[in-house]
Order: C-alpha cells, then structure tokens, then sequence
C-alpha cells in the first residue's frame, strides 16, 4: 500500500464522510431539538434519490435534479411532520420508533409499486465526468464535487445557526421550548421549519448519491444505521459533532475496508480474509460508538447546553 | 403471493379429460425485491412468457404457477419452498433464485424429491458430491461462463489479470473457474462485500496495481455501480474489462456508453443468431418491450424443458426427475446445443461477447465460442447413474 | 370486573388454540400449519422476553434479534462439528446469551433513551458483521444444521416434537411473566420503570434491577433462537438484522406492551397478518406499514388493551389514562 494510494484512500473516506454528513446534520437536529426518533430519514434520502433521477432523465439538467430533490424531500418532510410527526413529539421514544419504522416499510414499498423493483440510472453530469490527476491517480471530478458540496453546506449550517436570527431560535428552541414559546415565537412552525429543512438534506444528499449507487427501493436503510451511529458519536444536536464525527466515521470506514483485509491477509486465506476484513471494518464503526456511548455518553462534541 | 390460476382452462380440462384431470401446480421462486429484482424478473417474464406459448399448459395439463419473491434471503427462501411443497403440494419449482438461497432449501428439496429445476445458479456443491436426482440447473454450473472467459482471456494472451467478485458461493466458484482456464499471472483476487455499493476504495487499488486487464463478476445491482464507478474513475475503455453476468442483458440499459468495450462469457445472449432464439427475443421484445436477457432465456427454457418432462412422466411425480433428464437432451434451447450431464449441470456452449457502439447506443455482438459442449469439473464427484 | 374476566380469559384461549392446531392440521391434511405456527409460538417466545424487558422494564432494546441469532447459532455451530446433543445446544445456548445479555446490558444501561436505543442496536448490528465474516461457517449464506438438537429420544428437528417443545416453553414462560408480575422482582423492576428515582430512594438498585432483567430476557430470546434454528434447520446471519428487532417490538407493542397475553397476541397477529396481506398482493407492506404507523399514533395499549375496552365501548368516553402498558 503506497503512500500516494492511502492519500486517495483518505480521500475517498472524506467522501463518504461528506455524504454521511448531509445525512446526519439535518437528523442530529431534529434528534436533539425535538427529541425525536426519526427512522424515516433514509426515506426522505430515497425520495431525493428517485427525484433526482426522474427530474434528471426527463430535463437532462443535473441543476434541476437536484433542485427537485430537495424540493420534493421538504414536501414529503413537511407532509410527515404536519401529519404524524408533530402528534409524537410529546411521546415516548418507542412511538417514534414504531411509527418511523412502519414509514420506512410503506415507502419502500410505495417506491417499488410506482417504479419497480429494477434500480434507476443517473448518469454522472457532463461538466463532472472527467477525472483529476491526483497522486498519480484518477481520481473522479464528481467526488470531489461531493466533497465541496459537503462543505459547502458545513458551513452554510454553522453560519445559519450561530449567525441567524433562525439559528438563535433554533439554539433556544432546543434549551426551552416552552419558554421560546411564550416569546411569541410560533414554535410549531420552528419545528416544521426545522423537519423540513432536515428532510431537504437528505434529500441532496440522496441526489448527489443517485450517479454513483443504485437508485432502488430500500437504498436508505444501510446510510441510515451508519448516519444513526455518527450523530450518536457526534453528540446528538451538535451539528458541528455531526460533520466530525461523519468524518472520522467515513475515513475509519475506508481505511478500515481497504486496511484490514491486508492485514489479515497475512494469517488467513484470501477468501476468508477479505470477508473477515470489511466486515471487523464495519464492526469497527460500532464498536467506535459504542465505546464513545460508555465513556462520554453525550457524544464527543455535544451542542452546548445552557 | 401472485397467484396466476388459469381457472377456466383448469375447469374446462377438468371436465374434459374427466379421469386423469388434476391441474398442474408449479412454485416459481425468484428474487422479485432487492437489488437484484431484475435478474428474478427476467426468469419470471421468460418463464411465463413460454407457458402462454404453450397456451397455459405444461406437459399438456392446465397448470397453475404461484409466483414467490424469496427476497434473495436463505430462510425466506426456506420458508417458500417449505409452503410450496408441504401445503401447496407443487409438482415442481422452478427458479430458486441465487446460490446461497438454492443451498439453504436443498435438504428440505433433497428430502422430499419434488423436482427443482434451479434458473439461475449451479453451485459446485450440487454439481459434485451433493447432487440430487431431483435437482436441476436450467441456467449454467457456476463456474462455466467464468471458465469460458478464463480459456478466452489465455487464448488472447493477455499477461496480468486482476480478479474481483462478491464474497459468496458463487463469486468464489466465478472466480475459481476462471482460474481454471487463465494460466497467466494473477495480480490480486479481491473479494468485496456482498451489494456493496461503493467501490471506490477497490477502484483504487485497482489502479494502483495497473494490471493488463480486469476479470470481475458483479451480478445485478452490484454490476450497475461497479462498471459506472470504473467508468468514472477514467478506466473506462482504458482497462479492458473482462466479465460474467456483470454486463448483460438486464444491467446494459442502465450502463448504456459506460460498458462500451467490455467482454463478457455467457451461454446465451440475446444476440445469438439460431432460428429458436431469434423467435423468442421477437416474441419477448413485443410482450415486454425490452431484450431479453440470460437470465430471461434460462426461465424460457426451463418451461419448455419441464413441459417435455412432463409428458415424459405422464402425471406420474416418481418418473418427473427422469422425465425432466432426458427431455434435457430433446428439447430446442435457445441457446443452441444442450443437455443434463450426469450430475444434472447443464452441458452446453459458452460464447464471448463484445459490449460495442452502434449508432448512438450500445448493443452486444458474439466474438466467439471459447467452450463448446462443455460439461463442468464437478461431475466426476457426483455419485448418479 | 367483566374486563378482568375477560383479560384472564385471553391466556387460557390462546393455548387451547395452539394445543389444538397439530389435530386440526392433521386432520386436514395440510402439515404446512404446524410448521407455520411453530414459528408464531417461536416469535411468541422471543416476544415474550422482549416483553420483560422492554414492557416490564422499560427498556427499548432495539438490539434483541442478536440473541435470537446467538441462539440459533448455538445449534448450527456445535452442529456443524458433529454434534447433536440437544443438552449441549442448551447448554451453549443460555450461556451465551446470558453472558453477552450481561456485556451488553452492562454497558448498554450506563446510557438511557436515545442512546440506550441505539447502543443496543449497534451490538446486534456487531453481532451481525461477526457472523458475516466467519467465512467457514457459512457467512452471509448462513449454516445448514446438520444435526438437529436431540434431547434422548426427542428429535426436535421433526416438526411435531418442536412444536409441542414450543408450546411447553411458551407456556412456562408466560406462566412466569404472569408471576412475575405481583412477585417483589416484577414490581420492582415496574416500579423501576415508572420513576428509577423512587425505586433508588427505597434502597432497591433500579440499575442492578434492569440489568437481572435484561439477561433473563436475553436468556430466553435465545432459547428462541434455538428452537427456530431447528424450525428451519438453518442458521443466518440475517435473523440478526436490525428490521427482526423492530418486527419485535412491533409484536409486542401490538399485543400490548408489559402484559402477559400481548407478546403472545402480538406474535399472532403480526405473523397472520403478514401471511394474510401476502395472499392478496405482492405489495403488502404498502398496507402493513401505515397499519403500523396508526397503531403507534393511536395508543399503545394494544390489542389486550381494546379487548379491556370492550365492555365499556357502549360509554363512549375517551379512555381513562392508566398507566403505562396496563396495570
């Protein structure tokens, strides 16, 4: 393993980072503001998916794509927010759980009735498709797309809230709701502002993936769990612990995908090795939370509460 | 479950043939969910499509055929055929969707002799030691088409090979069979997880190792991210792509100019010119309006292969196992020469194709015929007659 | 009273029903029935134990599919080299999951709500990725039993035997789960879930109090496990996934979280229901889910809950709130 290609390896985890992030920023909020267990977030990251990839097939414009993405995840979002999620705030944890769980089945479903079981092409837009010489590599343009559209709105985020008039009432929203209330603050529409705005990350995120993953039925579910465990590590609520912990979770991921079965290769037969190797790798990403759960159990970089 | 029940032909051959009138039954299990929906769908658009041939008739009795998505899942799988033998007492199943769901059913199949006829799998265990007399595979043994590309890759004395695949039974039959035949050097053999859908850490190595060519098998779902993702990377065209039911027919319109170039080994395609294939991917393209592709041909094929079968047994089940053997050898493949070797593998040629631009789309066009009657390694283990 | 009546009624109909399905399937000639319902008393089990944890203790464990895994692996593995002592798989079977119930519950109760939710996931999501890298054992394919646990004459990988052991386990343990409910334990660990701080300030540990109750459910799971490993004559990794866990809970908040005949109604319900909606369409989950999302949304009583309001129905009135998961 040369230096150059775990310099690409890096990159490639910083990627997946990215893209865990636009998962996570817009769940940790909802997670740590309103409390709730949102299980249906890989939904929302379908339906931007699927949106993307139809609005892109028929126009051929990646722009609207992605527009439509976002704009169809905050519909659904706000829809489900509006309807069911509003009436479970006050409730158990469990509720969440099961109503969540009972959406994620229903649009999986819904999706493969509309569209069929067979997966969507999306096909890399023309500006993007080219490579970059790096390292000695060819490595993608449209990762690195990626990677800049991550960061884009890591900072679009922090600006938004610690900068906002919004992000102030979000911050309070989240110490006391009762009292943002009595402000005149109408914080059921903070709070459907904020499930949507969550939603339309997702949903960018499920069309910046469409190019290069499957579009189909249950694409959500294998990000969802991974971006589950990242704002776990990250501290549930903290944006800025979700991109961190996105990161790390990404790179040890990758490394640990591509590192492992090296490493095992060297006391196992390849097969056995490189079934082993990705599989400890996964365990490694939980085996990170759960440890981060026993020792500090608010997160590595909790949202600072008053 | 779908239930496709002929109900008036079923009652009117029931009043017909007054004495011998029992309707047929036939589970057809495919994976109809997942990333692999389109490989289970072709085998279940291919099988009915010659059942309506043969005007809803099977071995010349009405049959009813009760379709099942076993989700690509062993113990959904298990479930299937448990219901299908025990409660709706099939006379046969077909399909039995991937390897590892084939393997998982096989004691409750062996132990109750129903005749399975697999369309899309041939794993070594069943084509060697653990043979069934009632279990066939209509499609390919699992190392075959890898095997054809190995012979075709020596043939073309490409030097430095990188070998890839999913860690599962069949992706390391895949890759064992090409070995088999590929005496060059092998750079690296690289096993990824199971619909992993990103790959590119792998695409990187791969890079990195800058071998003459790639052999890799990504079957579905897997396949479609695999070839766009190298295509991204810049390989495409650049590293020639060698590979088994990675580019065919049902992932080649979601590659469309990506796979441009790549080569792949197959028993059958939809571009293979004999008068039986030539009918049959006219009569699907109008029914379906899409080509057909192996998978659709192996479950084509499997319905008239259990259609002459049961003739052959005349509505006795013992005799249906050897009724379906012998029919292997008679009836008209569209796939061009075929029959059941003595562990029941099929026996039959292996073509190359070549992934080339036509006007401004893609299509696929045979460049040769590396293994002909080719019967698999396995067979000498099994211990049938 | 006639909703008492009505309640303790549940328990003795349910298993005469059970008891009385191998004749009924026999009688009809369609031994499918028995296997099909073997498998909603295996569900029923695990349900069960999930019950004390999750109803009685107030713990949402969406992590219990891992000891149903351990369970079943507890035959496939000592299978695979040979042996088929039904002891042995028993054996192995309730020390592994009591042991790893412990290591995940130890660690698992330092944290609470969210967290707790997702903890526990993440070791069944570990469990899974173990199992998944054991190449020789069968991997993602999963692991035919090759021999099916036999207790001396007893095999239990014959349909019949297995039921009927079924049947038996599920008794006992909702006879227990009946018990425990007035026993000092079972009101401790209630107590517990209603207000830890009450329970700590009368020198009871609600901690240690769980973490008992956390094994003994993971115990018991597993013993599911087992059974179905013999079920099926097959053990895989995917019985571990995180949606097995959720279909639990669902069971159990369907029949009726911390009552005695809701895992088992739950169980019933969930796995008919399924049978049922697949006979209709292939696109059953479209129905299913939102049927899920209505319950969550509309009270978590569940089915024993309705069947305690159905005396009442003619008032009208919007139920008195009680307390959680019925007293």
């Amino acid at each position: 393993m040369s230096i150059s290609l775990l310099l690409i390896q890096l990159l490639n985890g910083l990627q997946y980072g990215v893209l865990l992030f636009l998962l996570a920023a817009g769940l940790t909020l909802v997670f740590g503001i309103m409390s709730f267990v949102n299980l249906a977030h890989g939904s929302l990251y379908m339906v931007g998916a699927y949106a993307a990839a139809l609005t892109y097939g028929a126009t051929g414009s990646f722009v609207l794509a992605v527009l439509a993405a976002m704009g169809a995840a905050l519909l659904v979002g706000v829809v489900l927010e509006l309807t069911i999620v509003s009436r479970l705030y006050r409730r158990d944890h469990l509720d969440h759980v099961l109503a969540t769980f009972g959406l994620v089945m229903f649009f999986n479903e819904l999706v493969r009735l509309v569209w069929g079981p067979q997966p969507l092409f999306v096909q890399v837009p023309e500006v993007l498709a080219g490579t970059v010489q790096l390292f000695g590599f060819n490595y993608p343009s449209y990762r690195f797309a990626i990677i800049a559209v991550g960061l884009l709105v890591a900072v679009g985020s922090y600006g938004l809230i610690h900068k906002t008039r919004v992000g102030m009432l979000i911050r309070a929203g989240a110490q006391n709701p009762q009292l943002v209330g009595a402000l005149g603050v109408n914080i059921r529409l903070l709070n459907a502002m904020l499930f949507g705005v969550g939603a339309m990350l997702a949903g960018l995120a499920g069309a910046m993936a469409g190019p290069l993953l499957s579009v189909q039925s249950g694409m959500g579910e294998p990000v969802l769990i991974t971006t589950l465990v990242v704002i776990v590590i990250g501290g549930i609520g903290s944006v800025n612990g979700a991109l961190y912990a996105a990161l790390i979770v990404g790179v040890v991921d990758t490394l640990g995908r591509v590192l492992l079965p090296l490493v095992l290769r060297q006391v196992a037969e390849r097969s056995v090795a490189d079934a082993a190797g990705p599989a400890l790798a996964s365990m490694l990403v939980y085996l990170l939370m759960a440890v981060v759960l026993a020792l500090r159990p608010q997160g590595l970089f909790p949202a600072r509460r008053g | 479950m779908n239930r496709t029940t002929l109900r008036a032909s079923a009652l009117a051959a029931t009043l017909a043939t007054s004495a011998f009138a029992q309707a047929t039954t036939i589970g057809l299990m495919a994976p109809l969910s997942g990333p692999q929906a389109l490989v289970g769908q072709d085998q279940v658009d291919g099988f009915m499509l010659a059942v309506e041939q043969l005007g809803g008739k099977l071995g010349g009795q009405a049959t009813s055929i009760l379709k099942e998505d076993d989700q690509l899942k062993p113990e959904v799988g298990q479930q299937i055929v448990r219901k299908l033998i025990d409660k709706d007492k099939v006379d046969a199943i077909v399909g039995l969707s991937f390897s590892n769901v084939l393997m998982g059913s096989l004691p409750r199949l062996a132990e109750s002799g129903v005749v399975a006829i697999a369309t899309n799998a041939g794993p070594s265990p069943i084509a060697g030691a653990q043979c069934k007399a009632n279990v066939f595979s209509m499609a390919w043994q699992n190392d075959g088409a890898a095997e054809a590309m190995g012979k075709f890759a020596q043939d073309r004395g490409i030097k430095r090979l990188y070998l890839m695949a999913p860690n599962y039974q069949a992706g390391k039959d895949m890759l064992a069979g090409f070995k088999r035949f590929y005496k060059g050097e092998v750079v690296d053999e690289v096993y990824t997880q199971v619909n992993q859908p990103d790959y590119s850490a792998e695409i990187a190595q791969l890079q990195s190792a800058k071998p003459d060519a790639v052999f890799v098998f990504y079957p579905g779902g897997m396949g479609i991210n695999f070839v766009k993702q190298m295509s991204q990377a810049g390989l495409g065209g650049k590293l020639p792509l060698y590979s088994v039911f990675t580019v065919d027919g049902t992932t080649l319109p979601s590659l469309g100019e990506t796979a441009a170039g790549a080569i792949s080994a197959a028993m059958y395609d939809a571009s293979l010119d004999t008068p039986e294939n030539r009918k049959f991917v006219t009569a699907f393209e109008a029914k379906y309006k899409r080509t057909p592709s192996l998978y659709a041909a192996a479950g084509f094929d499997a319905a008239n292969v259990l259609d002459l079968g049961l003739r052959k047994a005349g509505g006795d089940p013992k005799k249906l196992a050897a009724g379906v053997k012998a029919a292997g050898g008679e009836f008209k493949s569209v796939r061009g020469p075929f029959q059941f070797g003595t562990n029941n593998m099929p026996v039959q040629n292996y073509y190359a194709f070549e992934t080339v631009r036509v006007g401004g789309k893609v299509a696929t066009k045979q460049i040769g015929t590396p293994l002909a009657a080719h019967a698999d390694s396995y067979a000498a283990l099994c211990k049938l007659p | 009273m006639t909703s008492l009546l009505h309640r303790s009624a549940i328990v003795p109909l349910l298993f005469a029903g059970f008891a009385a399905v191998p004749f009924v399937a026999t009688a009809i000639e369609q031994p499918f029935w028995i296997s099909f319902f073997a498998r909603i008393l295996i569900y029923a089990i695990a349900a069960s134990a999930l019950n004390l944890a999750l109803g009685y203790g107030g713990l949402v464990s969406f992590g219990h599919a891992l000891f149903m895994g351990l369970g079943s692996y507890a035959v496939a593995l000592p299978a695979f080299h040979g042996i088929a002592s039904g002891w042995v798989h028993l054996a192995l079977c309730i020390i592994a999951s009591s042991l790893i119930a412990l290591g995940v519950g130890a660690i698992s109760l330092r944290t609470s709500g969210m967290a707790f939710i997702m903890i526990t996931l993440a070791f069944a999501q570990m469990g899974y990725f173990l199992l998944v890298s054991l190449k020789q054992y069968g991997g993602d394919d999963g692991l035919p039993v090759a021999a099916t646990s036999q207790f001396g004459s007893v095999d239990l990988g014959s349909t019949r035997p297995l039921y009927a052991t079924a049947l038996v386990v599920l008794a006992l343990v909702t006879w227990w789960m009946a018990k425990l409910r007035a026993a000092p334990f079972g009101m401790a660990l209630r107590g517990a879930r209603q207000n830890a701080r009450r329970i700590n300030a009368i020198g009871l540990e609600a901690r240690r109090l769980r973490l008992v109750a956390f094994v003994i459910s993971g115990a018991i799971c597993g013993m599911s496990g087992l059974l179905l490993a013999n079920l099926n004559a097959f053990a895989s990794p995917s019985s571990l996934a995180w949606t097995v866990s959720g279909e639990l809970i669902v069971m159990v908040v369907l029949g009726g979280i911390g009552t005695v005949a809701g895992p088992v109604i739950g169980a019933l319900v969930f796995l008919g229901l399924e049978e049922v909606l697949k006979g209709l369409t292939e696109h059953w989950m479209v129905i299913f889910g939102p049927l899920i999302v209505v319950m969550a949304l509309v009270g978590r009583r569940g089915i024993v809950g309705l069947i305690d309001l159905w005396p009442r129905a003619p008032r009208a009135a919007a139920p008195a709130v009680l307390s959680e998961g019925g007293a």
